[in-house]
């Protein structure tokens, strides 16, 4: 990880029409990523974990969804303002994503050759046989075995654990800078979460690419992660070294949050904490901390007014009144 | 898939044989007889005619004559048609109803497969509007409005084309009104089938992954969407295709087409026990292949499906 920036997510809100109104799935999310860097987001479902790492390529269904505010900045541009052939240029070559369900994202009627190359091909102007030798050098990376024999299968012929392997190996060919990462491992059973990740760990370690992992698992975080945003109701809370932050959690969320994994370290025959209630509806949310209904610190202004963002050393960031002064 | 194919082949035998058998003594439940007519026949003439297509015989007897009749693919003397043989018929009116068939249902599947592409591209705007308006009017105006329509139009009024006769009289042209007709209810099933499994697929996560990998919009339907979405399309070929050939029996009437759909209708109400079972044999054996095409295509689409 250096301290180059590569890319950068300015107050992006992403919002959605239904009958109900409107659903702020994502209100002003702002964050850094670096060269090199593995970024978690963590949050509950429908925390806006997902909705950002898809507006970030620009791939929100649309209607109902639509991005409405905010930039992204890649290598100087604006990914959302971009004509769709440069974001396609983008997509895939430079910006690349896995998603949560190995099972049905590969598409189940071609074969992986045909999916892998046709990926290649595009971005990298390869042929077809050099490409088909990439690919199989990366089924091989992903530790694959006898890839020059499984390439030409179909997906019903891989398992789970090994399917998300073929998507890592196709969102990795083209060298991207940025692997998005959305719940790889939500998916698939335990034994098999902690190879890919590792996998994953060390294949974008060797090429450099940097990381935005999208999880509900802190424990994932923590393995491997260099830096944290915690989301709740479409904004980031709390966002920081993650060594930091699960050292000396600043907001009521994240301290709940770290309080509900179960720890084997620590001799505790206590029920596991939960946080009370549940994640507010963000249909037509009112200005005021969507945390307060659940949150044990509760003050008068939290139901009033979003906090501002209050800045620690390290570039660690919170948003809660307990740190920040009322302005009046 | 050859063994798949020769035992599919071989499982028509004994489907045969069942509906045969059950539509044998179906027909002979039925009231009246080839002979009943309103007009009593002179006894001593009916006892010769009953003679003369072995119909004097116990009823099993004449079964096993049948069986045996078919087995040398001799399926009788019409009772009606008195100077034409069933086997005539069918030779003469099969070619006739195939080729209407063939065309109506590539005529359906061409186009409804292209409009459903557009329609589900175009979800809620004007073309979807449009493709699905006309799905509807397809789908609820019956062939016997359909067809005299075009013929008061295009062939009176217009005179485009020929109004009705066939190939035989008029060349190729005449093919065109009838086919278009016949086509109408199943370009417009075939239409609102593929939207909306174009749609389905258009959701799924692996268009999502086909899409994240920067692929262009027109590459992905082309390559990632149509195979998935043509599987239910393929599924509705085999009733379609056995149901286009015998639903034509109302474009061949309106159309005047001397294929095989009228005489099976005329069969029927005429008890021409022989040609109705000629009929049901020959349509029998159509449902049954198209069927088993169906599934060859479908094994041919989705890897998941092997045959063994």
């Amino acid at each position: 990880m250096t301290d180059e920036v590569i890319l950068q997510v300015r107050d992006l809100k992403t919002y959605f029409t239904v009958d109900e109104g409107v659903v702020k799935a994502v209100d002003g999310v702002s964050f850094d990523l670096h060269k090199g860097e593995t970024l978690g987001i963590v949050g509950e479902s429908g925390s806006g974990k997902s909705v950002t790492n898809l507006s970030i390529i620009n791939m929100i269904p649309n209607p109902p969804g639509k991005i409405v505010g905010g930039q992204v900045l890649f290598s100087g541009k604006d990914l959302l303002k971009i004509p769709a052939s440069e974001l396609r240029h983008i997509r895939g070559n430079k910006i690349s994503m896995i998603f949560q369900d190995p099972m049905t994202s590969l598409n189940p009627f071609l074969k992986i050759s045909t999916q892998m190359i046709e990926t290649i091909v595009l971005h990298q102007g390869l042929d077809k046989k050099a490409a088909k030798e990439k690919a199989i050098e990366m089924l091989k990376l992903a530790g694959i075995p006898a890839p020059e024999k499984r390439i030409d299968q179909y997906p019903h012929q891989f398992s789970g654990g090994m399917r998300q392997r073929v998507m890592i190996a196709m969102g990795l060919s083209c060298n991207p800078e940025i692997l998005i990462a959305d719940e790889p491992t939500s998916a698939l059973d335990v034994t098999i979460q902690a190879q890919i990740l590792e996998l994953m760990q060390e294949l974008t370690k060797r090429l450099g690419t940097a990381v935005i992992l999208i999880t509900h698992s802190l424990g994932v975080v923590a393995g491997m992660c260099d830096t944290l945003c915690v989301m709740y109701a479409g904004r980031i809370v709390e966002r920081g070294k993650t060594d930091d932050i699960f050292e000396d959690p600043k907001h009521p969320y994240t301290q709940g949050l770290i309080r509900s994994v179960p720890r084997l370290d620590k001799e505790n025959a206590d029920r596991l904490y939960s946080i009370p209630g549940q994640p507010p509806n963000v249909i037509d949310l009112p200005d005021c901390c969507p945390f307060y209904p659940r949150c044990e610190k509760a003050k008068d202004i939290c139901k009033k007014k979003y906090p501002p963002v209050t800045g620690f050393e390290n570039g660690r960031a919170v948003s809660c009144w307990l740190y920040a002064e009322e302005t009046k | 898939m050859a063994r798949y194919f020769i035992r599919r082949a071989l499982s028509l035998i004994p489907t045969l044989f069942v509906i045969v058998t059950l539509s044998f003594f179906l027909i002979r439940l039925a009231p009246g007889g080839p002979f009943a007519r309103e007009k009593d026949v002179p006894e001593f003439i009916l006892q010769n005619l009953l003679k003369r297509y072995h119909m004097d015989e116990p009823l099993g007897k004449q079964y096993l004559r049948y069986l045996g009749d078919i087995l040398r693919w001799d399926l009788g003397p019409s009772f009606r048609y008195r100077d034409l043989s069933v086997n005539e018929i069918i030779d003469k009116g099969l070619p006739v109803s195939m080729t209407l068939g063939v065309t109506s249902l590539v005529l359906a599947v061409v186009s409804g497969i292209a409009v459903g592409i557009i329609s589900a591209l175009k979800q809620n705007k004007w073309p979807d509007y449009v493709a699905v308006s006309i799905a509807v009017i397809g789908i609820s105006v019956p062939l016997f409005v359909m067809g005299p329509i075009l013929q008061l139009f295009v062939g009176m009024r217009w005179k485009i084309l020929p109004m009705g006769q066939w190939i035989s009289v008029h060349g190729i042209k005449a093919i065109i009104l009838p086919a278009l007709t016949l086509s109408f209810p199943y370009f417009a099933y075939i239409a609102r089938l593929s939207r909306a499994s174009i749609l389905e697929v258009l959701r799924s996560d692996y268009i999502r992954t086909a899409r994240a990998k920067g692929l262009k919009e027109s590459m992905v339907v082309w390559k990632h969407v149509l195979k998935g979405a043509l599987l239910p399309v393929v599924t509705y070929l085999g009733p379609a295709f056995s149901g286009i050939v015998v639903g034509s029996v109302v474009v061949e009437t309106t159309f005047l087409i001397p294929g095989i759909g009228r005489p099976f209708v005329q069969s029927a109400l005429n008890r021409d026990y022989t040609l109705i079972m000629g009929e049901v044999i020959v349509y029998s054996v159509i449902l049954i292949f198209a069927n088993l095409v169906v599934d060859l295509i479908y094994g041919l689409l989705d890897p998941r499906i092997s045959y063994k």
